[in-house]
């Protein structure tokens, strides 16, 4: 039963979380340094082995590292994924206040992405082989290639530095759009780029079906035929790559976080990591990953429900 | 009002290829009369096909076309194509080969099923489904009030068969054109595919019946049209035409089937980018003459009528 089918696929994000929080965790004990150490020398360059010796007791580094670990899960499993070594604020509030960030700027950047990537594609391949098609072709090879700094910089100046349209960069309390379109623009032609090519070769091979023929012939008008016969049939295997982008979206863009000094978890993470807070680094990297799984999760659901042909096979 | 249904007169079709152009249909003229069984047989890739896609003008973009197409008087190829579409599905429709192909595998069987009646008949969403499943039923498709929320890979191959014929019928045209519906099947869905479009038939309903099936024609057709290489060589009453066929082609056609001893017409059938000179017929033809090598006259003969020098 379809119900059955997604108790089991959710029963098994178990074993895969389990094991990516192993990984994150570990990933971080292996790495040269040690943080007690680290975070006990001052400025000057020395330390004091005293001190490093109750930090290390104080946050629980004496003990093996399994014991770590496990002491580390168990916190994590209620949501507690500890306290930042730098700013001794806790690791998930501001994880979460990072990802709300990323949300805000992925959901503006999808919306994008769909908005440009669908009708797009379905032009391109309606009008294939034409001056249109080979427009919106161009402008998808220059959105794959192009690199995401670059993007930024260009429009950067173009939006900001000449013609004064929009902040250059900046986060304006995370509500005022302006400071969001140009990083969501660039994060969503990307994406944009993509899914275009995906639906413009879907598309194409939509329309040769027999069966458009069919809802010709029912003289059907050639709008409903595109969008309920061809279009629909056309996105399901866009789907997998529009969920993909959700993910990479979701998890923050370091390079454009960085450029338009965004303060969402992609910043964070590196952050985190050049300033040795482990715990910031470990608690992120969790979270990340979970939202990662998520969306699989959810775009697994979707193409279950825009695919009849499998959702009545697990049915049966 | 006389009783013809479909007028079609001087109908060609030119389909571009690679390797040169293909003359699909070469001068067609023919017509079909209120609740006939029209068929119109010939051998596959004789361009039957696009003769039928040239009446419902959904021929592929790059094709030409030329001649005219009348139906219930009105010439519909010259209807603009907002006007053509009032008429696909209304007043003709087709039906395909494949129902696994022809039918859309998102969409649900019974609101497929539907469309016609939304668009052309103006019903409401309501009033269609309670007639689509009145259809369904009409089909032997039963549960209707079940299979019409079903999608089309839930269905057998004949249910959806079926499913399909109804759909074509869906807005009571007065003419089906049926392309190849016992292309690749099995003498049981045969008579069952027989049977369903008698049953349309008989509600009356016109049919143009394009197939090689010379035996579903036989058991199916009033008038038998015999299509060579692209152009109509002979049309004649259905008796009259299995007791005497008069061209050459349909005589060897005749002999080729099974019931009749199985003898192949001897030679190949011609390329149709290079098609013979004068009858397309004369390489094969046991009783060809060096008048065969210029266009042979369509000869009235008994309302039958013969595109060969034989009878001129």
């Amino acid at each position: 039963m379809l119900k059955e089918y997604f108790i089991r696929r959710a029963l098994y994000l178990l074993p895969v979380l389990i094991f990516i929080s192993f990984m994150s965790f570990s990933l971080i004990y292996i790495a040269p340094g040690d943080p007690a150490e680290i975070m006990m020398t001052s400025p000057s360059g020395g330390y004091d082995e005293a001190a490093v010796e109750a930090f290390r007791i104080a946050h629980g580094l004496d003990q093996p590292f399994y014991i770590q670990y496990l002491n580390w899960l168990k916190h994590a499993a209620v949501g507690d994924f500890g306290y930042s070594y730098m700013s001794e604020q806790s690791v998930f509030e501001t994880v979460l206040d990072a990802f709300r960030n990323t949300l805000t700027l992925s959901v503006l950047a999808l919306a994008i992405a769909l908005v440009i990537a669908i009708p797009l594609g379905v032009v391109s391949a309606l009008k294939r082989n034409t001056v249109v098609d080979d427009a919106c072709r161009f402008g998808a090879l220059l959105g794959v290639s192009m690199p995401n700094f670059l993007q930024a910089y260009l429009m950067i100046i173009l939006f900001s530095v000449i013609i004064h349209w929009l902040p250059a960069s900046g986060f304006g309390h995370g509500t005022d759009i302006s400071y969001m379109i140009l990083p969501a623009i660039v994060l969503g032609t990307g994406s944009a780029a993509i899914m275009m090519r995906m639906i413009r070769s879907s598309m194409l091979d939509v329309m040769g079906k027999e069966y458009i023929q069919t809802a010709r012939g029912k003289g059907m008008s050639e709008k409903i035929v595109i969008i309920r016969h061809a279009l629909k049939n056309a996105l399901v295997p866009v789907i997998t790559v529009i969920g993909l982008s959700i993910g990479f979206l979701l998890n923050g863009s370091v390079v454009v976080e960085t450029i338009f000094g965004w303060s969402g978890i992609g910043n964070l993470v590196v952050n985190s990591i050049l300033s040795h807070d482990y715990m910031m680094v470990q608690g992120s990297v969790l979270f990340v990953a979970i939202i990662f799984l998520l969306i699989n999760f959810f775009v697994d659901i979707v193409y279950v429900w825009a695919n009849p042909e499998i959702r009545y096979d697990r049915n049966s | 009002m006389s009783d013809v249904l479909l007028k079609v007169s001087g109908v060609s079709v030119t389909i571009p290829t690679g390797k040169g152009a293909v003359q699909a249909v070469d001068d067609a003229a023919f017509s079909i009369n209120k609740h006939e069984v029209f068929s119109l047989i010939g051998e596959s890739g004789s361009g039957k096909s696009i003769l039928g896609q040239a009446i419902m003008r959904l021929l592929p973009p790059n094709a030409v076309f030329s001649g005219k197409v009348e139906l219930g008087g009105t010439e519909i190829s010259s209807l603009s194509e907002k006007e053509m579409q009032k008429v696909r599905g209304k007043t003709v429709a087709s039906i395909a080969q494949n129902p696994y192909l022809a039918m859309n595998p998102g969409i649900r069987v019974g609101t497929q099923v539907a469309e016609p009646m939304r668009a052309h008949l103006g019903m409401s969403k309501k009033d269609s489904k309670a007639r689509t499943c009145r259809a369904l039923k009409y089909f032997d498709i039963i549960p209707a009030e079940v299979r019409e929320r079903e999608y089309p890979f839930q269905y057998s191959g004949g249910m959806l068969q079926r499913a399909m014929v109804a759909m074509g019928t869906a807005a009571n045209p007065e003419l089906i054109i049926a392309d190849e519906p016992t292309k690749g099947v099995d003498v049981l869905k045969k008579r069952n595919i027989a049977a369903i479009f008698k049953k349309v038939s008989s509600d009356g309903c016109a049919f143009l019946l394009i197939t090689h099936d010379v035996g579903f024609a036989r058991a199916m057709a009033d008038r038998i049209a015999v299509n060579y290489c692209g152009q109509i060589v002979e049309i004649a009453e259905k008796e009259a035409f299995f007791k005497e066929p008069l061209h050459p082609y349909s005589q060897a056609l005749l002999d080729a089937v099974p019931e009749r001893g199985m003898h192949p017409i001897p030679g190949l059938s011609p390329s149709m980018i290079e098609v013979p000179e004068g009858c397309r017929f004369h390489p094969r033809c046991p009783y060809k003459t060096d008048r065969c090598l210029t266009n042979p006259p369509v000869v009235e003969l008994d309302g039958r009528s013969v595109r060969c020098w034989v009878y001129a």
